[in-house]
């Protein structure tokens, strides 16, 4: 049922995932291409967040995930994240005592090439000019849109090889919303950081993705290019609304 | 007014070591929300083991420094092995494990080195400093010392990545593992400044208290109420209230109640504080928008 993607940089196999003694996630199968965008669609509480806590192992988990050519198990989240996987979590996860310059500085706390990380900076502030006005600011006191923009960097921060997305879009107004998106793909495109996006908003999340999962109760159900996706009657009618 | 003056300036002193103190518990308090009372038990034992050092011929400094780095290592092996296994247990728990190490740490010195109260030396000469004749070298030298440290804990946290890391780890864990902190290990290192500080208290407070195992008991509260009355999250807070909380304690004591129930004074300053202002004259209210 899944289709193969070319050069996957991530493959993800019989993934279980468990709160406490509930599970959560009941063995899924995908792969995440390099350089591409990949999308989880599916309705609220099918699993998709937990999944991508489950890669970042922030929940416990089974199975395995294979990035890089390197086996996850037994890897902790702080080590996973210096693998090279940067997460933006649900809720954004900012600090929000902290100033934006301390947010982003902490982005690329396990990076030693100091240099590199400048640059960085200026290549973040180049997509998002609107931090560089907020530079000095406590991050709790930014917009949710700001907020967004910020965790996104962060992230982007580690210089990381693969970008999780959960919801970006959630709570923003349309137009902060398109711009976000439309700059997530200008990152991808220009800086080659693959991205696992998680989205209730299929329509949004087709748009940006080449290749898409659809999760229903823990369960991966279709999978294929974003096209076949779309085209896939019951997607359609159950996800797109038209 | 020459009296006056000298309860003051005494009282500054004294709330340098109350301010170290409160520093201390600042530090644990930010990374975990927990007060740990042992913390004065650690301070006394650390401060026995300078003053077993200097006993066997290290000079002062040398002393002091090492006490300082042994008490670090002490605290972060504390958490590890004592803390540790209990992050999860209720708040309860934990206030039980550390009213054991009180008794722990309280007996085992007594144990080691008796209870009879021992002389401490002070570092700072006995000729008060450029004729100074409201303080004490001591005094004055106490007081340069909580500086010294709240300005070395003020430039870790500030400016340096893992200062900033160990902010980040207290404030959102979930998200410090996200960018690669390893939570755990900042938590521990915590403990170890915690306990680094409070061995300084220790050995500023020993030539005026005498060293004994129950030294720290009285300093403690006294500590707290520094804490508590400048906002046990903010470490500016906890100085600030560290000498209000010393010279108010002389004040009150030499002019309004006597000194029998001086250490009410903390206890009256703790609970009103608690009732009046709950986060401290200088508590942070951190602005959150969502």
């Amino acid at each position: 049922m899944n289709e193969p993607v070319a050069t996957p940089l991530m493959q993800v196999r019989a993934l279980k995932a468990f709160y406490g003694p509930l599970q959560v996630v009941h063995g899924v199968d995908m792969d995440v291409a390099a350089g591409g965008i990949t999308a989880l669609l599916g309705a609220n509480g099918a699993g998709k967040t937990t999944i991508l806590r489950a890669l970042s192992a922030m929940v416990r988990r089974e199975g395995d995930v294979i990035f890089a050519g390197q086996n996850l198990k037994g890897q902790a989240t702080e080590d996973v994240a210096r693998l090279g996987i940067a997460h933006v979590p649900d809720g954004r996860g900012t600090f929000g005592a902290l100033t934006v310059a301390e947010n982003l500085r902490l982005g690329a706390y396990t990076r030693r090439d100091r240099a590199k990380v400048a640059a960085d900076l200026e290549i973040i502030f180049s997509y998002f000019p609107r931090l560089r006005e907020r530079y000095q600011q406590q991050a709790g006191t930014l917009s949710g849109g700001e907020q967004q923009m910020l965790a996104i960097s962060r992230a982007l921060m580690l210089r990381p090889k693969l970008l999780l997305l959960d919801e970006p879009s959630f709570g923003l107004a349309p137009i902060i919303v398109k711009d976000i998106f439309r700059i997530l793909r200008a990152i991808n495109r220009e800086q080659g950081v693959a991205m696992l996006l998680v989205e209730q908003n299929a329509n949004l999340a087709l748009d940006l993705a080449d290749h898409a999962y659809l999760v229903e109760t823990g369960r991966v159900v279709l999978g294929g290019s974003a096209q076949q996706i779309r085209a896939d009657d019951a997607v359609r009618r159950a996800y797109l609304g038209y | 007014m020459s009296t006056f003056a000298h309860q003051f300036f005494s009282g500054l002193a004294m709330g340098g070591v109350y301010a170290i103190l409160a520093l201390a518990l600042v530090m644990i308090y930010q990374a975990t929300h927990l007060v740990n009372f042992a913390q004065g038990e650690m301070a006394m034992f650390a401060t026995y083991m300078a003053w077993n050092m200097m006993d066997s011929g290290l000079p002062y400094w040398a002393a002091f420094g090492l006490t300082v780095v042994l008490s670090f290592a002490a605290g972060v092996i504390i958490e590890r092995v004592i803390v540790r296994p209990f992050a999860k247990a209720p708040v309860l728990s934990m206030v039980i494990v550390f009213i054991g190490m009180v008794f722990i740490f309280n007996s085992v010195v007594g144990w080691i080195y008796g209870y009879e109260i021992k002389d401490f030396r002070s570092p700072f000469p006995e000729k008060a400093w450029f004729g100074n004749t409201l303080m004490s070298s001591h005094e004055s030298g106490v007081i340069v010392v909580t500086f010294l440290v709240l300005a070395l804990v003020y430039g870790f946290f500030r400016f340096t990545p893992l200062g900033l890391a160990m902010r980040a780890a207290a404030q959102n864990p979930a998200s410090s593992r996200l960018v690669g902190i390893k939570v755990g290990w900042m938590l521990a290192l915590g403990w170890g400044l915690a306990a680094a500080i409070g061995s300084i208290a220790g050995m500023m407070a020993a030539p005026v208290v005498y060293l004994d195992p129950n030294m720290m008991s009285s300093l403690l509260l006294y500590g707290f109420a520094a804490a508590v009355l400048g906002g046990i999250d903010n470490p500016w807070g906890a100085v600030a209230g560290g000498f209000i909380v010393g010279v108010m304690q002389n004040l009150v004591g030499a002019y309004l109640v006597g000194t029998q129930i001086q250490l009410s004074v903390a206890l009256v300053i703790i609970i009103g504080v608690l009732v009046m202002k709950p986060s401290g004259l200088f508590g942070r209210v951190i602005v959150t928008r969502v």
